[in-house]
């Protein structure tokens, strides 16, 4: 006969721990002080424990793409769009008093001087914080894009589906 | 008090002294305290809303000549952190 051992469910006792809390940020506009307000954010919120996740559609993907690559797309239109907005989180231009790239060239100078973190370095951070940056099928469809033309550490694109349930599930959700 | 490691988040803006605390804690075990001096004012209520909700301890917390100092001791019962691989070797290339 054998002794069947029935293992006690190990249940973790977790009264007093910190609930993990949840938050959603929708990258949509993909300007730079958008960007850096997106990018900000999601850094802390990882920072302080938090499970981030980005979803990316639109010209927020614009932002997602690797800095040194210049035009994207298949077809001659989607080829045109990127030839007209340079993709990269380093490209960004401000929603207003662009002139011509001398605003966004203000802005980090004034950034520089009092020691606030570039798009780029947070965008780092927030990755080495543990934040998801989900990149939505969709925009990469539209846009031509493909995977390797974003940068590194991404996860699997997904649909507004999957979004809609991540948003639902979190504490708070942000559309940026 | 025996501290375990000093941070200088000096002249930094938010909210580079929080992700700086951030770095510091994942360096150290739990139970150990760590230092971390700024001077951005906005970080006396972001350094306490951080520390409530990673659930590190806030043990003191002073200023004097624009400068604010903080003492945290690391959470209990920590799993492991991951290493923390400097991004732009697997990111942004």
């Amino acid at each position: 006969m054998t002794a069947v051992a029935t293992a006690p469910a190990a249940e973790v006792a977790s009264e007093g721990a910190v609930k993990t809390k949840k938050l959603v940020i929708v990258d949509y506009s993909g300007e730079l002080e958008k960007t850096w307000a997106t990018l900000i954010l999601a850094s802390t919120a990882g920072a302080m424990e938090m499970e981030t996740s980005v979803f990316i559609t639109f010209w927020g993907l614009q932002t997602f793409v690797k800095d040194r690559k210049r035009i994207t797309g298949e077809n001659w239109m989607q080829k045109m769009m990127s030839f007209m907005q340079r993709p990269g989180v380093s490209h960004r231009k401000l929603s207003k008093m662009n002139f011509m790239g001398m605003g966004p060239w203000m802005m980090f100078q004034l950034a520089k001087k009092y020691n606030v973190a570039k798009p780029k370095e947070l965008l780092e951070m927030a990755q080495m914080v543990g934040v998801k940056f989900i990149p939505c099928q969709m925009t990469m469809d539209m846009f031509g894009l493909k995977r390797e033309d974003l940068i590194d550490g991404m996860e699997e694109p997904v649909g507004a589906a999957t979004a809609l349930q991540l948003m639902t599930e979190a504490d708070s959700t942000l559309f940026i | 008090m025996d501290i375990k490691l000093k941070v200088d988040a000096s002249g930094l803006s938010c909210p580079l002294p929080i992700l700086k605390a951030t770095q510091g804690m994942k360096t150290i075990q739990s139970g150990e305290l760590m230092e971390i001096v700024a001077t951005d004012p906005g970080s006396v209520k972001d350094m306490a809303a951080w520390a409530s909700s990673t659930g590190h301890t806030l043990v003191e917390q002073d200023s004097a000549n624009g400068k604010f100092r903080f003492v945290l001791r690391h959470k209990l019962a920590q799993p492991p952190a991951p290493a923390l691989v400097h991004p732009s070797e697997r990111i942004l290339k």
